[in-house]
């Protein structure tokens, strides 16, 4: 668990992808799609409008994500996946052999080798660097879809910095339950404009998102936009004056590392019900591991 | 524990070679061939060809053997495929009126200028399971093909085929009673859906693309509802044909339009009820239907949901989520519903730890929020019980009231948001 699967067999991909084009789009939806960031970039929390493909995963399975980082990656580019934090659940797995097989990148499951990190519902624990790009895949780009569902009057409400429905429903949850009952997807306020979803991420990592160095994209495939944080933009996530903004805690620690400065995840270990509490970014566990054992094999030999 | 386990990779590997096992099946029986499946199931494959939005049966077949036979995951296949497609250009709309028409039929009118023609059709057989073809061999009925009486039937299709075959709806014309389609000047192109983002609000020519690769379950439900009374607008089966047609495309070297080949289409055109309005007077509308191959009840389905699409623009009342141009067109797509329903399949648990922390949080101050009111009621559990009882039938009654306060229809929907924007004002 938290181990890197080092019992993989290199795969030989290259005549899989015999047809495609480098990194499965064309070049003319890559530029489409370029057009689309670019804007997003200047325009920081606007979800622009970009005519999705159909890719050859399903809508809602990443295709967002999917095709922001199918236009921006390069040869030269080093590619983690995550979903959950890790890079071993099937999704991950499924979309980083997409790009081994189309675009036959280099890929990694350590975060500071990549320079892209395409992401689902988690920010990774290791600090990004302004030479990298963080890409999300994004199910529902629209904060206020459950209060407002059409997409008509939403846009409308956006062009006029109108949010108050946001704040009614964070006050009514304050009277109905003490505090915010929202645990993730956690609406925030980007470059002090535009409310913005930063993707079902537990609120826990909120706070990495501002003024974060590494270039933040949005991608969401079925319902066709893109949305962007530049790097160094502060993001606020909506809270009030008497109820701050909180993340989560834990009272454990993980049970393979020992961080305390980690999202954990909780597990079932065994028909009684019994309980385990680990790190959800692997990566950052087993980074953590390591050094301990080096440490250990250090003061031994000292 | 299945997404800790490591060895994702392998599992994924093992699991498309159990799929194309399965899929085989039972290798003692001959393997289905892609021709098989193109001459003998062509209703799935005009299906897969309409909401796969491709005109090729070879692909459309190839899709449905390797889907093993899941329509949806078959139309997706060949989405996917499709997008991969460089655009050459946009042919010349279809000339539907000249089509060569083995099935035509109009619930409106008795007889028609060129003829109602049953062709082939489920309606009249009588549903009984045909166990003769539960023989092996082709031609289980023994009897040799009645080559006389096949030809004299295609023949008979020529014929009629032959004759001018205009429009049923343009026959209501005369008297003006029926409103006819019409270019708008200085139209717009319609847009192509495939490239650029459905937008709201949608003009017609855009609905009607997504309503031509919409689930054919999902129109169907949609339609019949508009039938039950859910934006009822006394539809008639004024035309549906099925036949071929051909295709017209301008090249920029000849600089004139010229066939590219035939497609099998089905088209209906629904004629509706239309009470009139300030400007105009009552009159009778048109819904439209079209589709690949021969798929007369997505047209149908298609065109009941067209008209009931165009409420604003008739300034009929909006009342039923049929007419709400944007709820329909964005739930229409198979593609995207089968993916994202199938998405909960993912692993959510870092979005359920939250969840989790969080409930167990609020479950915490509600205990202790119990504890400190209910004290004095904990005496007697009994008279607690009847006091839960006594405040669930006093809320049941006060909803009832609100219930019958609000006699509007449908408009579950309405209140909430209403409410959500009184609430934000």
């Amino acid at each position: 668990m938290n181990a890197r699967d080092t019992a993989a067999p290199a795969p030989d991909y290259d005549s899989a992808a015999e047809g495609y084009n480098f990194a499965y789009l064309d070049e003319q939806t890559k530029r489409m799609i370029r057009r689309a960031l670019l804007k997003a970039v200047a325009v920081p929390g606007y979800q622009v409008p970009f005519a999705a493909r159909e890719m050859p995963l399903p809508f809602g399975w990443g295709t967002g994500g999917i095709q922001v980082t199918a236009s921006i990656i390069g040869r030269d580019d080093t590619l983690k996946v995550i979903d959950q934090g890790s890079d071993e659940t099937t999704n991950a797995v499924n979309i980083r052999r997409f790009f081994a097989r189309t675009a036959g990148v280099k890929t990694t499951r350590r975060t500071v080798e990549a320079s892209i990190v395409q992401t689902r519902h988690r920010i990774p624990e290791t600090p990004l660097t302004d030479q990298q790009i963080l890409v999300y895949q994004v199910p529902n780009p629209e904060p206020l879809y459950r209060l407002e569902p059409r997409v008509a009057e939403s846009r409308k409400l956006h062009a006029l910095a109108d949010y108050g429905l946001i704040s009614v429903k964070l006050y009514e949850d304050i009277v109905h339950h003490g505090s915010i009952a929202t645990t993730y997807d956690y609406p925030v306020i980007v470059n002090n404009r535009y409310l913005a979803s930063p993707s079902p991420i537990p609120k826990y990592d909120n706070p990495k998102m501002h003024m974060n160095p590494a270039l933040q994209l949005f991608g969401a495939g079925r319902e066709r936009r893109i949305h962007a944080i530049p790097p160094y933009t502060p993001v606020r996530s909506l809270d009030f004056d008497d109820h701050p903004f909180e993340v989560q805690r834990w009272d454990h620690a993980c049970a393979l590392c020992g961080s305390t400065q980690s999202f954990l995840d909780e597990m079932i270990v065994d028909d009684s019900g019994k309980r385990m509490f680990v790190c959800s970014d692997s990566d950052y566990c087993h980074e953590r591991r390591e050094q301990q054992a080096g440490a250990n094999d250090a003061g031994e030999h000292a | 524990m299945y997404v800790a386990v490591k060895g994702g990779e392998r599992a994924i590997e093992a699991s498309w070679r159990l799929l194309d096992k399965e899929r085989r099946g039972d290798t003692h029986l001959a393997e289905l061939s892609v021709a098989q499946i193109r001459a003998q199931l062509r209703l799935a494959v005009a299906r897969v060809m309409t909401e796969g939005s491709v005109y090729d049966e070879e692909l459309a077949a190839l899709a449905i053997k390797q889907a093993a036979g899941d329509l949806v995951e078959a139309i997706f296949l060949l989405r996917a495929y499709r997008t991969t497609l460089p655009r050459f250009g946009y042919t010349e709309p279809l000339k539907t009126e000249a089509i060569h028409a083995e099935r035509r039929i109009s619930a409106t009118f008795k007889d028609v200028p060129g003829g109602q023609l049953l062709g082939p059709t489920y309606d009249y057989t009588q549903r009984l399971l045909d166990f003769a073809l539960l023989a092996d061999g082709d031609d289980a009925h023994g009897a040799p093909p009645d080559h006389a009486a096949t030809a004299q039937l295609a023949g008979k299709a020529q014929t009629a085929a032959a004759e001018p075959m205009p429009r049923v709806v343009a026959l209501l014309n005369k008297e003006g009673l029926i409103e006819q389609e019409s270019i708008t000047p200085d139209a717009p192109e319609p847009g192509d859906l495939s490239r650029e983002p459905l937008a709201f609000p949608a003009s017609r020519a855009t609905r009607l693309q997504n309503l031509a690769r919409g689930d054919e379950g999902f129109l169907l439900a949609m339609g019949y509802a508009t039938q039950r009374g859910y934006a009822h607008s006394h539809p008639f089966a004024g035309e549906i044909r099925f036949g071929s047609v051909a295709v017209e495309m301008e090249l920029d070297e000849l600089g004139e339009a010229v066939e590219i080949g035939d497609i099998d289409i089905t088209e209906c055109q629904m004629i509706n009820q239309f009470a009139g309005s300030a400007e105009a007077p009552p009159s009778f509308t048109q819904g439209y239907g079209l589709a690949f191959g021969h798929s007369e009840r997505k047209a149908m389905a298609m065109a009941l949901v067209d008209r009931a699409l165009r409420a604003e623009e008739l300034g009929e009342t909006l009342r039923s989520p049929t007419q709400d141009v944007e709820f329909m067109l964005s739930h229409s797509d198979n593609v995207e519903a089968s993916g994202f329903v199938q998405h909960l399949k993912l692993p959510h648990y870092v979005d359920f730890q939250s969840e989790l922390e969080l409930v167990r949080k609020l479950r915490a101050k509600h205990a202790a929020a119990a504890a400190a009111g209910g004290t004095a009621s904990a005496a007697s559990a009994n008279a607690h019980d009847e006091h839960a009882a006594a405040s669930a039938r006093s809320a049941a009654q006060q909803a009832e009231r609100q219930s019958a306060s609000n006699p509007g229809e449908n408009n579950a929907e309405g209140n909430a948001t209403s409410a959500a924007q009184e609430q934000a004002a």
